[in-house]
């Protein structure tokens, strides 16, 4: 196996592409380092991207925040403007594993390990946010939600890789809330997530929303019949049990030992109501 | 398989090591560096026997490529210690008798300050959550929390007594 480490990610681009053998990603390694040393993959090479400009960098721009692939949980949890923003994005970044695991995963390398349960991609996904991908062809821009195929599989062609996550600049009044259901408290992976993004006009009626949900189908899932059922409404009881109702229809879930089917489906339904009262609140409805 | 020659510095001094590609940090600093504090518990991230600090941020060096260490400030338990001066927590860990076996303590040293010296002032939950990457088979946690909550107590007289 050999280790480079380049200063461009256009150079990473390339390595990736020339690369006979099989190769892999090094950001925040907390999953490929499991997958490596379990012998789950016998890589040829490894390419660490921290090194690239911008990889480490929050940057807060005109449309938004971009984020680098190399950015931490625990940087994220540390960058006030970014949290007072995007808490539930946040939120979601930092229930990811351990403080030592929170020193060094990344919401991209989350999103690229492709699994369902990943909990920043739900909230990531209602968020709207998007992938900056570079590869041999020069640079594209793709919703999140297009990014896992499967599990553990991605959209992403050979030699590219994802540089940066745009969060978009959000109106007035806007709300974000991720929550999970674990069996424990901390440490866990989720049985159901849940991410929901909202927006509310002076009367605190929602106008624009966004609801996704992770662990209960082969990639997280963005739901348009949930957002629908809150839009128009102030999250009445009539539109939350809609909007549990959409959740739960939406879900294709597995049966395992962290969770049965009929149990993560009721689960979905559960969560997203108080997920959207989380976001409603934040966005400084009622 | 060629080696990879990696600059580091480990607890405030100048390192330079070889090491494989595929090799993890932890296995660099037991077997090539001799610091056998850092210990293998796991091997996938879950128990935090391995932890350390990278440029002043608390990882579990079995997730590190040793060839990652370039260029960055290594923190390990063998520089707790002020020569033969324990640190206050590991005299207080000591105290409480907040180890059996010994084996996840390094790692429980290690976040514990790690904790401390971002939040000086740590609730019992908080130190619980900061903790919970480090496994303990031994003493049911509640004698580390103690001794952690102990320390902090300590730290924040001595504040006082210094204002």
């Amino acid at each position: 196996m050999r280790y480079e480490r380049p200063t461009t990610l256009k150079a990473a681009a390339q390595m990736l592409a020339k690369e006979k053998g099989k190769a892999f990603i090094l950001a925040g390694g907390t999953d490929l380092l499991v997958r490596l040393r379990t012998g789950f993959i016998d890589p040829d090479l490894i390419i660490d991207i921290k090194d690239t400009s911008g990889a480490r960098a929050i940057q807060k721009t005109a449309t938004g925040f971009k984020i680098g692939a190399a950015v931490s949980g625990a940087e994220l949890g540390e960058n006030a403007a970014l949290k007072k923003a995007w808490p539930g994005v946040v939120e979601a970044a930092n229930l990811i594993g351990s403080k030592q695991v929170q020193g060094r995963c990344t919401m991209t390398g989350n999103l690229c390990n492709a699994s369902p349960a990943a909990d920043s991609v739900p909230a990531l996904v209602a968020a709207a946010a998007k992938a900056v991908v570079v590869g041999p062809k020069g640079k594209r821009t793709v919703p999140v939600e297009e990014i896992p195929v499967g599990p553990g599989r991605t959209s992403l062609k050979k030699g590219e890789i994802i540089e940066s996550l745009i969060l978009p600049k959000r109106p007035p009044k806007s709300g974000d809330a991720y929550l999970r259901f674990i069996p424990r408290t901390e440490m866990d992976i989720a049985v159901v997530g849940v991410g929901v993004s909202l927006t509310l006009d002076g009367k605190g009626v929602v106008t624009k929303a966004r609801v996704a949900l992770g662990a209960v189908a082969p990639t997280v899932v963005l739901v348009p019949a949930a957002a629908k059922a809150i839009i128009g409404t102030k999250l009445d009881k009539a539109a939350l049990d809609a909007l549990a109702a959409a959740c739960s229809a939406a879900c294709n879930p597995i049966d395992d030992k962290r969770g049965t089917r009929d149990f993560r489906i009721k689960v979905a339904g559960v969560l997203a109501r108080r997920a959207a009262m989380i976001a409603r609140k934040r966005a400084g409805g009622k | 398989m060629s080696g990879i020659t990696v600059n580091t510095k480990i607890n405030g001094d100048p390192v330079e090591f070889i090491c494989d590609a595929d090799e993890t940090l932890l296995d660099v600093l037991r077997n090539r560096l001799g610091l056998t504090g850092a210990k293998e518990g796991c091997s996938t991230g879950d128990c935090g026997a391995c932890s350390v600090t990278i440029d002043g941020r608390l990882t579990c060096s079995c997730l590190v490529l040793g060839a990652e260490a370039e260029g960055h400030n290594i923190g390990t338990i063998e520089g707790m210690a002020n020569g033969e001066e324990l640190h206050p927590l590991q005299k207080k860990f000591i105290e409480h008798a907040a180890l059996q076996c010994g084996i996840c303590t390094p790692g429980f040293l290690i976040a514990a300050k790690s904790l401390l010296d971002k939040n000086p002032d740590p609730t019992e939950s908080e130190i619980r959550f900061g903790l919970a990457g480090n496994l303990c088979r031994c003493t049911g946690y509640d004698k580390i929390v103690r001794a952690v909550q102990d320390v902090a107590k300590g730290m924040r007289n001595n504040k006082a007594k210094r204002a």
